[in-house]
């Protein structure tokens, strides 16, 4: 019980801690608020590379299916520019390729 | 009644009405693009409930461990903390350590979340990777609630998660189909938002995001992917 309540604090101090230090009522410091134009998108580039990290190049599958799958992704998401569609896509495709082909 | 508290109320009751008009078309707004980490969630949450079924723990612990905790990666480590030796000290500077990534999460948001009111404080409890992320690349229609968008999105994240942790908690290990290859629907989830991002924005945006790239696939090649304290989403 005592661990949860220490792994409980320890997450809410990560995520609560920018927003105490820079209260609503302060205009944060320029390099804050630069930080929070760019960072979305260099996060978004992480979490990509992030889901992927245990994509295994030099085992037997060499990465096939996880790039195959993501340019199924990509290329859905450019023609049709639908979210649901390119992630079923992508990820019925990820599904097939790991349980019959590889 | 003075006409002072009179006007009061006929305020509060305007800003009733029009809070009643932008809840609903919020949730519209909001909850189709959360339904791929619906499915995503609901199957990673059922195999942690599955981990500590197998355990021996009873569905009340994911349930409420998903509930409070909500963040993944670190409940999935917590199951090993709760079996080995007692150290709270060492839980605490773990969830630290996973969590530490939030941080960045909060400064993207200070502007975004400025002015929310009561819906802040839930707003920051509930962002894990995926709610942040769908918030942060949100581009809201016109005439939809900023706020009440926000907070749909992290309610119903949360809930999907609670969910999946729960029912895996019941069923145990008695998995209806083989789903070995659906936890990729999160990161199609993360690709798709990455593309999103990447079209919306100008040259500062993309340089960023390069930057976020080739710095996590650094990262990686030097300090591998750390199977040992991570569970596996892309499998």
């Amino acid at each position: 019980m005592l661990t949860i309540v220490a792994v409980v604090d320890g997450t809410m101090i990560t995520r609560f801690t920018p927003f105490l230090l820079f209260p609503e009522s302060k205009e944060p410091p320029r390099v804050i608020r630069y930080l929070g134009d760019v960072l979305p998108y260099a996060i978004g580039g992480l979490l990509v590379v992030y889901a992927l990290r245990n994509t295994d190049l030099t085992g037997p599958t060499r990465g096939i299916p996880e790039l195959v799958a993501l340019l199924v992704v990509v290329v859905l998401h450019l023609w049709r520019h639908s979210m649901i569609l390119s992630i079923a896509g992508g990820t019925i495709a990820y599904m097939l390729l790991v349980q019959f082909v590889f | 009644m003075s006409n002072r508290t009179g006007l009061v109320m006929l305020r509060n009751h305007r800003a009733e009405g029009r809070r009643r008009g932008v809840v609903l078309p919020a949730l519209r707004a909001a909850a189709p693009r959360t339904l791929p980490i619906g499915i995503g969630f609901v199957f990673l949450a059922a195999s942690y409930g599955v981990l500590m079924a197998t355990k021996g723990f009873s569905f009340v612990w994911p349930m409420c461990m998903a509930l409070f905790i909500f963040t993944g990666s670190m409940e999935f480590v917590t199951v090993d903390l709760l079996l080995s030796a007692f150290n709270p000290v060492v839980a605490f500077s773990l969830a630290i350590m996973v969590g530490a990534r939030h941080l960045f999460y909060g400064l993207a948001m200070l502007g975004r979340f400025k002015g929310l009111g009561w819906k802040r404080p839930f707003l920051i409890f509930g962002m894990c990777d995926e709610t942040f992320v769908l918030n942060v690349a949100a581009t809201i229609p016109d005439g939809i609630d900023r706020g009440w968008y926000y907070l749909w999105t992290t309610w119903l994240n949360q809930t999907y998660w609670v969910a999946g942790a729960t029912l895996g908690g019941l069923i145990g290990a008695h998995l209806p189909f083989d789903t070995d290859g659906l936890g990729f629907v999160l990161t199609a989830l993360f690709a798709v938002l990455f593309l999103d991002q990447w079209r919306g924005s100008g040259r500062p945006g993309r340089a960023a995001a390069l930057v976020g790239v080739v710095v996590s696939v650094a990262a990686l090649a030097l300090f591998g992917p750390d199977r040992s304290s991570s569970p596996r989403l892309s499998s």
